[in-house]
């Protein structure tokens, strides 16, 4: 007869945030690309710097004696080691958590991640530049695509895959929202017909920055507006990195826990998701934007930011105290410290 | 055919040391001269292609051990060399029947030193090299394992001399590592080296992990209906990490840390996602004084405050069993072959080799008056630390020991410098004699079972003796050949 294995909650904690990580540094890479092509003439530093102020970066990168210039915004998230929130650190973390979850990942993924995060810390400074960007920016995308493509392929479904499913479906919540906030710190011509071409070009950037721009011109009404991509982002469940999609799934994920495996602990964090679906669903996009639209993606980053500590209180810090800060608001979440 | 690539083996030599692959043995049905010729075919520059791509194997795949040196941590894989060892049926016969036989004398002696203590009334080991020992631990003493079970996981380190003859180097009792790259190594050729080995009967490594998942299971307390195994870990960390996970992932266990255990009302659970389970064998990966914070060092992160109090209630069992680090100390070593007499009634199947004891006003003397031609052994230590190799030490490295011995003569033996097997072994020269030895694997819950084969570690250097994965070593993929005539 088989076993029925429980499951570590540092196992559970590991899977949830190797998937958080590497979701994280897709979109990175995502962001990155997408500032490259919105990068206007004479205003690149100003596209750049859009950057760390979504990502709620700008204490660390004055901490590091860094300049607005978009040289050292790349630096910052592809080179440095120090910056939590780039790619170096995110990979380096998301390889510490496999390392931890060799007995329970399949050598495969270990293999992969393991050759990946080689790679990786191998970038030179002359792939920040010019076309060389963009393909290290693809090389980074498909490493964790390669990742994704293994995991699903060899990953035992056990509830382990729910955890990890968890840790990837909040970080891209999260980074969606910060994609969207991008159009908010940029700068746009004050007025007319000049502006409202200008806010298109963006906003296609936006959507191919998310892999979302022929998919949303397939259900785009013709003379579709930013309304529309806004929308488009937030709530149309057909749309893999759409905010409403994430916040579903996660809740079949809590679902699945609480009924195959009988973790009762989910329910704080089933709450949550009620909540984030009302603000999200509950009223018209316009609405939203009407009411000031950073100010509704800080709340809904702020609430995947308490559901990801709900769940982790709930199955992976019974044994340990909890760290006395509250996490930073806006800022990326990043695992808490073991040792 | 084009050119015929040269033969490798054209240069090689092994004398004057027995050589695994050149020296004649009967009963090898041809085996090693298979190898010989086929190495041949292959050719150096496809051999040498193949190491490497084999070696880059390992790094992707992360089978890596940690050196720790001046607070640096490199991962570094064990050195794989492509050339098998060979060990013939009825060779393997000796090792195992000897293996077997060493593992029960030392199960025997460990429960009537911490019970009856006849060998010590009836004077075959001095009282205080027992009760003395750094490693005796006094919480043991009356305290029942089931099927007289201590040792669950031994490692014999086992060389062979210029006549061929097996010897045993030193027994590790505690927890021995190693094992994953013996099953690892043969994964690694049979993917890399398909047709050296094509045709050939071995006997099969990979049922390590059912076998000890077996005795783990056995040992576990009494009156458990689906006991829970665990593997502890000092974590990713560890120099041995990687082995760890083998094991786990082998049995089918959680590998745990000293945090995801608890103790309760005097068990053992682990912490999951649905709340604590219960756990009843734990193969732990950790040192005696790391384990239980309240019992032994009060500084130990690793272990579990109160694991000693479940374990002594017979709620959880530990393998390997606290305290059997006083029957692999090099200094009982010595006496080895008079405990297997003492308990058995048989002569040793495997001999050990000649050991001076410095504690003994005669051995001292004798290794004093003989440093540059003996092996001079520090009693306390693994892994090929603080070892001096007379006939190779310079002057000042044998007024070192000479200072270390008349320091602390307690702590040192002395061996003579045996002239290790040899195995061709593939070098930037070419196929050249490197010294080895064999590490065979043995698990014991009720009965003992002996993994074919081992652990083969090959000295990489030029005429070093030093076969320690810390110290340069590699390591063979190591065969023991099917018995043609066995029923």
């Amino acid at each position: 007869m088989m076993r029925d294995a429980p499951l570590l909650a540092r196992y559970a904690e590991s899977l949830f945030w190797m998937a958080r990580y590497l979701e994280r540094v897709e979109n990175i890479a995502r962001l990155i690309d997408v500032t490259q092509t919105f990068e206007s003439p004479g205003r690149e530093s100003e596209s750049w710097f859009a950057l760390v102020r979504i990502n709620a970066d700008e204490a660390g990168f004055a901490k590091r004696g860094l300049r607005p210039t978009a040289d050292d915004v790349k630096r910052y998230y592809l080179m440095d080691r120090e910056n939590l929130t780039g790619v170096p650190a995110s990979l380096e973390a998301a390889r510490m958590n496999a390392r931890t979850l060799r007995p329970l990942i399949s050598t495969e993924m270990w293999m992969q991640l393991n050759v990946f995060h080689r790679d990786m810390t191998s970038i030179a400074d002359h792939e920040l530049h010019g076309d060389q960007l963009s393909r290290l920016c693809v090389r980074i995308k498909e490493g964790v695509q390669a990742h994704t493509g293994i995991t699903e392929g060899t990953f035992f479904r056990d509830q382990g895959w729910y955890f990890y499913q968890l840790g990837r479906l909040i970080e891209r919540a999260d980074q969606i929202t910060r994609l969207l906030d991008i159009r908010y710190h940029l700068l746009v011509p004050p007025f007319g017909e000049e502006r409202r071409i200008a806010e298109l070009t963006q906003w296609g950037g936006v959507l191919r920055g998310a892999a979302g721009y022929h998919a949303f011109r397939r259900v785009a009404p013709p003379g579709f507006t930013p309304v529309d991509v806004v929308a488009f982002l937030l709530t149309d469940t057909s749309f893999p990195r759409s905010v409403a999609l994430c916040v579903e799934q996660i809740e079949a994920c809590l679902t699945q826990l609480r009924s195959r495996y009988g973790l009762r602990g989910t329910v704080s964090a089933l709450e949550r998701v009620e909540e984030l679906r009302a603000a999200i669903l509950g009223r018209p996009v316009e609405a939203i934007i009407a009411d000031g639209l950073h100010q509704f993606l800080d709340g809904v980053q702020r609430d995947l930011s308490v559901m990801a500590a709900e769940i982790g209180t709930a199955f992976f810090r019974d044994w340990r105290p909890l760290a006395d800060d509250p996490p930073t608001q806006t800022q990326s979440q990043d695992q808490v410290a073991t040792a | 055919m084009p050119d015929t690539p040269t033969n490798p083996f054209r240069d090689y030599d092994a004398a004057p040391y027995f050589c695994e692959l050149a020296t004649h043995r009967d009963g090898d049905a041809g085996a090693r001269a298979s190898v010989t010729s086929r190495i041949g075919l292959i050719g150096l520059d496809a051999l040498r292609a193949r190491a490497a791509a084999a070696e880059h194997d390992l790094i992707n795949l992360g089978i890596t051990f940690t050196v720790y040196s001046d607070a640096t941590a490199i991962d570094r894989i064990l050195p794989f060399d492509c050339i098998p060892r060979i060990l013939t049926a009825s060779e393997w016969r000796i090792l195992e029947s000897g293996v077997t036989q060493r593992v029960t004398a030392l199960n025997l002696f460990l429960h009537d030193i911490y019970h009856e203590r006849r060998i010590i009334a009836d004077g075959v080991v001095p009282a205080d090299l027992v009760l003395g020992n750094a490693n005796y631990r006094p919480e043991m003493v009356d305290f029942p394992v089931r099927f007289g079970t201590y040792v669950h996981i031994c490692g014999t380190d086992i060389v062979r001399d210029q006549e061929g003859h097996f010897l045993v180097l030193e027994d590790n009792a505690r927890t021995p590592s190693g094992v994953s790259y013996v099953v690892e190594n043969r994964h690694l050729m049979s993917r890399t080296f398909p047709d050296l080995m094509a045709g050939f009967k071995l006997r099969p490594v990979d049922d390590y992990g059912r076998r000890l998942l077996e005795a783990m299971t056995e040992i576990a307390p009494e009156g458990v209906d689906q006991p829970q195994v665990v593997l502890l870990s000092p974590g990713i960390y560890n120099s041995a990490y990687f082995e760890h996970v083998f094991l786990a992932r082998e049995m089918g266990v959680p590998l745990v840390e000293g945090a995801d255990l608890m103790v309760e009302d005097e068990r053992v659970w682990m912490r999951t996602t649905g709340g604590r389970r219960p756990v009843h064998t734990i193969y732990r990966r950790i040192g005696d004084d790391f384990l239980d914070p309240t019992v032994f060092r009060p500084d130990s992160m690793l272990g579990v405050p109160g694991l000693i109090g479940a374990w002594r209630r017979g709620n959880v069992t530990l393998a390997n069993a606290v305290g059997t680090g006083v029957a692999d100390d090099k200094a009982i070593y010595a006496y080895m072959p008079r405990i297997i007499k003492y308990y058995l009634s048989e002569e040793p199947i495997l001999q050990n080799v000649p050991t001076h004891i410095c504690r003994e006003p005669e051995g001292l003397a004798y290794t004093l008056a003989n440093l540059e031609n003996l092996v001079v052994k520090p009693v306390g230590e693994s892994g090929g630390y603080g070892i001096t190799i007379g006939p190779r030490a310079t002057r000042e490295e044998i007024e070192v020991a000479r200072a270390s011995l008349l320091a602390d003569p307690s702590n040192w033996i002395s061996q003579p410098v045996i002239g290790l097997s040899v195995a061709p072994t593939l070098t930037d020269a070419g196929i050249r004699p490197r010294h080895l030895d064999l590490r065979p694997f043995a698990v014991t819950g009720k009965t003992t079972w002996v993994l074919p084969g081992g652990l083969s570690r090959v000295a990489l250097k030029e005429g070093s003796l030093v076969v320690n994965s810390s110290q340069g070593g590699g390591s063979k993929d190591t065969w023991v050949l099917v018995d043609e005539d066995a029923p």
